[in-house]
């Protein structure tokens, strides 16, 4: 199968950006938006040909998806240990790219409404060609260094984009944690990435993900604190994707992170770049699984979990509809990492893994959907605030119409598309590890009632007085609501297990009617009590959560994450480090410099006199030189 | 060759000579004066090179021929600088040593 034109996919949307960022202020907005749609337009309808291309036509060999490479060397190391660039075809890549190019087209559809009259219209949609071509690029690569370039740039055009309101303190700063704190987790990704290539020697996935390998089988030569190296190099990996994909405790940038435009939070920080981090661990999924059986993937699975369950406590205590559906998103992508952690390898046994890709499908959908309807309400009422909604049914029937659709699907009610993901994600934690599958079935229902508090809070409840009339939004923005409307709805049906597995042999799922009919009715008493407490203007919800009493307050204050990260970073490091290091250098290191240049100067000065400027002062010198070397040299030089 | 006079007379009298040029080089105030004083010393050279030409070498003529060559070089220098000090009397007013002295540190 030839894929050499799959490098367009991602060069498309660089050029872009290059495009309309170069002659930023030369294209007119009107022009510069048609640009971005149609140069998306066209990767996305790449990533389908090639999607079309691989599972339906030359993909298989044997009933086993192949995986085709096709790089260049860009960075020589030794004979063996080199940097390639390239693109990577295997099932996990083309979901990945259908994913990213379905809501990256329809986020920048919806951005031609959204951002209409703002200052950086043009600029804004340069970014979003960057980011489009960095995420792109980190789905097609081929080896951990390729990954880890694309990553890096992910995260800069997500700092750019948070940062779009550059005028907003809020945004600066949020922009700039999410930096930092990603960054600060990358380390870790790097220095994974530096032990995976000095013990096993490659970086390229298909190498160190070959079950047969010498890098998966010769895990237990070297260890270190009780570990395999390589099982340090996976957890170090894993940090990084902690890390991009908000996994306790890297979390703390996302909240605020919704301080960039609606568009690139469901963009960025709901559909594609946080599951990165699930994508990561999935792309080095047989090592996560064979290393060490599988320790590192268990600690992938407790963290998914820890996050999903902490995530959704507190998205039930938020006001600010944008936090709750970040918390949700959050919460949504522990659960991914909790599937691939519980899964296995072989057939039917990789349950996990498909049920996580196959999540991150429909969640990417969902959840892209979720933010650009609350997008749509936010244009029309001005406000993030529950307080300032309430009623907007009457005003917006399709926003309601496919925010309740949204609601339903990742609430996990059948037949929408996050109760299939959801289900398959529940059987392999059921067939794993019970203690999960408990956390995994309460979050389930936590996750119904926070999304249906925010919908009956946005779309009922109270009759609120607006001062401008809420219309519903144009069509630029409704059309891609309605198109992942259609995709929540139907997204559930494709049989997943078929295309993409752990073992790329695909196999038959079947419905496991115990566990959904669990998993729905908890589902259902969480949409229940949300119908008691928010559908009509009461104070049932207030009470309750008195009732709850210092639980409540910890949870609205986020279990106090970020004030300990501020404590951790101002009182202790900034204080009893950094304060005496900057001491150190300021006062030892500088001031050895200083002196020198100092004493050089007081000297100059101080011996300046003798170049008076007259030329027979000069004369003098010179002549008395002469005569004191001719006297050496005549009467003392023996 | 001068009969009588050896050529140790003749380099007392272009030694002192020379010296002359450098203690007037040194001492003079005015411009015009330390040009004289410089050419005192390029003559006291250029009596050198003759007169070790004609007393130790009498049979070649290389020393004259440099001495005519000092002379030329020695004109063209002194119009130069007799060029930079009319030109420095025009923009300061002045031929002092005094005045020129701005050209430091």
């Amino acid at each position: 199968m030839n894929i050499s034109y799959t490098i367009l996919i991602p060069l498309i949307p660089l050029a872009v950006f290059l495009l309309l960022g170069i002659f930023n202020q030369k294209i007119k907005p009107s022009i510069s938006g048609y640009i971005g749609v149609l140069g998306l337009l066209a990767s996305t309808i790449l990533s389908f040909y090639t999607a079309y291309q691989y599972f339906f036509i030359n993909g298989k060999v044997d009933g086993i998806y192949q995986t085709f490479v096709e790089k260049t060397v860009w960075m020589n190391f030794t004979e063996t240990l080199h940097i390639d660039m390239g693109v990577l075809i295997d099932p996990i890549s083309i979901m990945m790219l259908i994913v990213v190019s379905i809501v990256s087209l329809m986020v920048h559809i919806y951005s031609r409404g959204y951002m209409k009259g703002d200052g950086g219209y043009t600029k804004f949609f340069a970014f979003l060609g960057l980011f489009s071509f960095s995420m792109f690029g980190l789905v097609l690569a081929t080896n951990l260094f390729q990954i880890y370039i694309f990553w890096e740039l992910v995260g800069v055009s997500s700092y750019l984009l948070i940062g779009y309101y550059y005028t907003k303190p809020s945004a600066v700063a949020a922009a700039k944690k999410a930096f930092i704190v990603t960054r600060f987790a990358d380390l870790g990704f790097l220095v994974g990435i530096l032990i995976m290539g000095y013990y096993t020697g490659t970086f390229d996935f298909e190498t160190l993900n070959n079950p047969e390998g010498i890098a998966i089988l010769s895990w237990a030569s070297t260890s270190f604190m009780g570990l395999s190296v390589i099982t340090w190099a996976l957890l170090l990996i894993f940090i990084g994707g902690a890390g991009k994909s908000a996994m306790l405790p890297f979390h703390i940038w996302l909240p605020d992170a919704m301080e960039g435009p609606t568009p690139v939070s469901a963009l960025i920080h709901a559909a594609t770049m946080v599951v990165a981090g699930v994508y990561l661990v999935a792309r080095l999924f047989p090592m996560y699984y064979f290393v060490e059986d599988g320790f590192a993937l268990n600690i992938v699975a407790f963290v998914g979990a820890t996050s999903s369950l902490f995530a959704a406590i507190i998205a039930i205590t938020q006001t600010d509809i944008k936090r709750v559906l970040a918390f949700s998103t959050m919460s949504q992508i522990g659960y991914m990492m909790l599937a691939l952690g519980v899964s296995g390898y072989e057939g039917h046994n990789g349950v996990g893994y498909m049920a996580s890709m196959f999540h991150l499908f429909t969640h990417a959908m969902f959840k892209a959907l979720l933010f650009l309807a609350a997008g749509s309400v936010i244009h029309a009422v001005h406000s993030n605030y529950l307080k300032d909604m309430g009623g907007l049914r009457k005003y917006m029937p399709i926003t309601n119409i496919t925010f309740l659709i949204a609601a339903l699907a990742i609430a996990g009610v059948p037949p929408f598309a996050g109760f299939w993901s959801k289900d398959e994600i529940l059987v392999a934690a059921f067939e794993h590890n019970k203690l999960i599958y408990y956390i995994g079935v309460f979050v389930a229902g936590l996750t119904a009632f926070y999304m249906f508090r925010i919908y009956f809070g946005i779309f009922w409840g109270k009759d609120t007085q607006y001062e401008h009339k809420p219309k519903e939004s144009p069509l630029s923005m409704t059309f891609p609501l309605l198109v992942l409307a259609l995709l929540s709805i139907v997204g559930g049906f494709i049989p997943f297990s078929e295309f993409v597995t752990a073992d790329k042999a695909g196999f038959e799922a079947h419905l496991n009617y115990p566990l959904a009919a669990i998993a729905v009715s908890v589902g259902l008493i969480g949409i229940i009590l949300a119908w008691i407490f928010y559908k009509k203007e009461n104070n049932l919800a207030d009470k309750f959560a008195n009732g709850f009493g210092i639980l409540y307050k910890w949870a609205y204050h986020k279990f106090y994450f970020d004030e300990l990260y501020l404590f951790v970073t101002k009182k202790i490091l900034f204080k009893r480090v950094s304060a005496p290091i900057a001491w150190f250098d300021r006062n030892v290191v500088d001031a050895t410099m200083n002196l020198i240049g100092n004493s050089t100067v007081t000297t100059s000065k101080k011996i300046k006199g003798t170049q008076s400027g007259k030329v027979q002062d000069y004369a003098f010198a010179f002549i008395a030189g002469v005569v004191i070397i001719a006297i050496v040299f005549i009467y003392l030089w023996k | 060759m001068i009969a009588g006079i050896s050529i140790y007379e003749i380099l007392t009298l272009t030694s002192i000579l020379f010296f002359i040029g450098i203690y007037g080089f040194i001492t003079r105030k005015n411009l015009i004066s330390m040009l004289i004083s410089i050419e005192l010393i390029l003559n006291a050279s250029v009596v050198n090179f003759v007169v070790i030409n004609k007393y130790l070498y009498p049979d070649i003529l290389q020393g004259v021929f440099f001495s005519i060559f000092i002379i030329a070089v020695a004109a063209a220098e002194t119009a130069l600088a007799i060029s930079i000090i009319i030109n420095l009397y025009r923009q300061i007013g002045s031929v002092e040593v005094k005045d020129t002295e701005t050209m430091k540190y």
